[in-house]
């Protein structure tokens, strides 16, 4: 009968041992950027005169990011909400983090504006003036042209077109093989452009960018099939970005970045090996410290302390949590506090041995006895664990995590898996006499 | 058996003395440098840049190149033979991007390790978040205990607790090392975990003052008995995780020394004050004259 048992209890801890590995195996858990290398940005909607800081602006925003990277071609982003007004994007293992950050953040608000080159006396023009010649929205500015190099005045009359009426937009080359990009204006922007190509015949389109002149060139006739290159001076790649931020649209809020991390492949690579060092170290000093101290029931810690390290690691994988700096020393950390349970219980077992019981009664009484102080401590461990996930961000989340997870294994495998193999000790007969040598004086 | 709550004297004087100790860094610390902790750009906002050069390089070479940029007061450390640290106002991407370039060229090819660049919004409320942590980790300490024991247990407990951080702190003020959020989680950590010691003490003086045997026993005895035969767990408990700490703070690595080094003074104020501080708060509190 106790044999079957024995064998039953056996089973039980196999049984979590091999889900454990089959799990770690299945389903790596995947490491935090500080560990991985990476880049973290933190983006602020800005509230401008025009537009207000939305709830959909910022859905508006999150979209076009994600529209934005996935042109990038980063494997596994991730973006999202924060807050009010905040954007998260983590960018893991991407080798140049500055061009990333310039077309993630950039509003690339695109504007094609009726304009005319100003006659000479229009600098001095007064602003009231400048309104009832050219229109509500007219306003004055100068226009660098790169290749001449000389400055030019031009007034903006009306913005026409937006980067919202594009039907596509591509890299491409210019009849002098300079690269320029090409885009396709929908239906209804077709037919705008035409209008306004017609009636601007000799006078400029200026074409600008985030508020900044881009370009200006002299419409020679009227275009009515929707087609236009944009030149600006560009090199290949600069071609490249802004055909991705066309493509994705503008940000309908301009954003500012607040916080910017970036994090080379050596350092989390430094890190893990030497979490690993330490992890193990550390696991084997506190090994032989409950076998020094507690004999027998400390050799059963030990093997419950060997099967807590896969089964957190399974549970951090099936949470799906990612596996940071700070979670790595939580957990390591988590491995000298696992141990806590066990130690509450065998000094509880010292006692009650000494009181005069059975072995087997003493062992039950110690798991029994034991557990309210269990509980209650680690109860309080997790609150404070739990306070630093729900108010802490980033990597601590990471660290709170593996603590919590931690804790609550810790219980499992001190309480349940300790006590099982403590059982099998005296049902085997391996126990008898309560002072026996395998225990403790 | 050591009369722990009648000599508290001796203990509440030692305590009083490390927490004045505490207080003064940070107070001299506020005077003499401006801040009472040496925060971080976690908490004020900043540009931290930690390169891997391809040789040997002096923090002149590096300080030359960045006086070009009149950045004001910046922090150049060496944090290994050719790791450096640099820490510096908030740099925008363009600046920096050709910081790092004038870097490679005039000093040396560089590996970037970490490129951190926080805004001073940011930092704001990291530390508006830091103290609510606190708080909330309080109130829901001081809640629970109080539900499974008593008021008064709760506030012995958190009184032993706000001691650990304060002392732990106080050490990393005195020792001017740079805190940054895993300090944060250090100090929510003490806090969360030397309160154990002090459960397992306060679990037996539940449950010795049930017992018929030590019923006529005074209460200040009742918890030094306690005291006594939880010792050697308290003892143990702290030190297993201790000997993680110590692993963590020699093996493992520069970004996790402040860390393991507020764990540690945390760890082990907080198995001193299980024993000698909480426990003899509740006995004079229970012992008190008022109680009937």
């Amino acid at each position: 009968m106790s044999k079957n048992i024995n064998q039953l209890r056996l089973l039980a801890i196999l049984a979590v041992i091999g889900v454990s590995v089959y799990l770690l195996v299945k389903m790596p858990i995947t490491l935090g950027l500080d560990l991985q290398g990476g880049t973290r940005l933190v983006y602020e909607g800005q509230e401008t005169e025009k537009v207000k800081v939305t709830e959909d602006a910022m859905a508006g925003v999150v979209a076009v990011i994600r529209n934005r990277i996935d042109a990038l071609g980063v494997t596994e982003p991730t973006i999202q909400r924060k807050g009010k007004n905040q954007v998260i994007v983590e960018l893991p293992g991407i080798k140049d983090p500055e061009r990333a950050i310039k077309i993630i953040g950039d509003t690339a608000l695109l504007e094609f504006v009726e304009a005319e080159w100003s006659p000479g006396d229009a600098r001095t023009i007064s602003e009231e003036k400048l309104k009832e010649f050219y229109g509500p929205e007219a306003r004055l500015e100068t226009f660098k042209e790169e290749k001449e190099g000389r400055e030019r005045a031009i007034i903006l009359k009306k913005t026409v077109l937006m980067g919202a009426d594009l039907k596509g937009a591509w890299p491409g080359l210019d009849q002098y093989g300079n690269p320029v990009v090409d885009i396709e204006f929908n239906s209804k922007g077709a037919q705008i452009f035409s209008e306004v190509t017609s009636r601007s015949v000799g006078k400029p389109i200026a074409i600008l960018l985030d508020k900044r002149i881009i370009s200006a060139p002299n419409v020679r006739e009227p275009i009515p099939s929707g087609k236009a290159q944009i030149s600006g001076n560009f090199s290949v790649e600069e071609v490249q970005d802004l055909v991705i931020k066309l493509k994705a649209g503008a940000l309908p809020i301009p954003v500012k970045l607040v916080e910017t991390r970036i994090v080379g492949p050596s350092l989390g690579k430094d890190s893990i090996d030497r979490s690993k060092v330490a992890g193990i170290i550390g696991f084997a000093l506190v090994a032989a410290f409950m076998i020094l101290y507690y004999r027998l029931p400390g050799f059963l810690a030990d093997i419950a302390l060997a099967i807590y390290v896969p089964l957190v690691l399974a549970i951090l994988s099936l949470l799906h949590a990612t596996l940071t700096l700070p979670g790595i020393a939580g957990f390591l950390l988590s491995i000298g506090m696992a141990v806590d349970a066990n130690v509450i219980i065998f000094e509880r077992l010292k006692e009650e041995l000494r009181s005069g019981k059975t072995v087997k009664a003493s062992f039950d009484a110690s798991f029994e006895r034991a557990f309210s102080a269990i509980l209650d401590s680690n109860v309080t461990t997790v609150i404070a664990a739990v306070t630093l996930f729900f108010v802490g961000t980033g990597t601590i989340r990471g660290f709170a995590i593996t603590l919590s997870v931690g804790i609550a294994a810790s219980m499992f495998t001190a309480l349940t898996l300790t006590h099982m193999m403590m059982n099998m000790l005296v049902d085997g007969k391996l126990v008898t006499k309560p002072d026996s040598k395998l225990l403790y004086k | 058996m050591l009369d722990v709550v009648g000599k508290r004297r001796i203990w509440f004087t030692l305590s009083g003395i490390l927490i004045l100790v505490s207080i003064s860094a940070f107070i001299f610390n506020a005077f003499a440098r401006g801040l009472p902790l040496n925060l971080g750009i976690d908490f004020l906002g900043g540009t931290l840049l930690n390169l891997r050069f391809e040789r040997e390089v002096t923090v002149a070479e590096v300080r030359r190149v960045l006086d070009d940029y009149k950045l004001g007061e910046s922090v150049i450390q060496k944090s290994g033979e050719k790791d450096v640290l640099i820490r510096t106002v908030p740099l925008d991407n363009e600046v920096r991007t050709k910081l790092l370039k004038d870097l490679g060229e005039k000093v040396a090819p560089a590996e970037i390790l970490e490129a951190d660049v926080i805004g001073p919004t940011i930092g704001r409320e990291l530390s508006t978040q830091a103290l609510w942590a606190l708080v909330i980790a309080s109130l829901g300490i001081i809640i629970y205990v109080s539900f499974r024991f008593e008021f008064k247990y709760a506030v012995a407990a958190l009184l032993a607790l706000y001691h650990d951080a304060i002392i732990a702190a106080g050490a990393i003020a005195l020792l001017w090392r740079t805190v940054d959020v895993p300090f944060v989680a250090a100090i929510l950590t003490i806090m969360g975990y030397s309160i154990n010691d002090t459960i397992v003490v306060f679990d037996r003086i539940r449950e010795n003052l049930k017992k018929p045997t030590l019923a006529k026993k005074k209460f200040s005895e009742i918890v030094n008995i306690s005291i006594w035969e939880t010792l050697a767990r308290s003892i143990n408990t702290v030190l297993t995780t201790i000997i993680m700490v110590l692993c963590l703070l020699f093996l493992g690595g520069e970004p996790l020394r402040t860390f393991s080094l507020t764990l540690l003074i945390g760890f082990t104020a907080g198995a001193y004050s299980s024993i000698f501080i909480a426990s003899p708060i509740v006995a004079v509190w229970e012992g008190s004259p008022k109680k009937k």
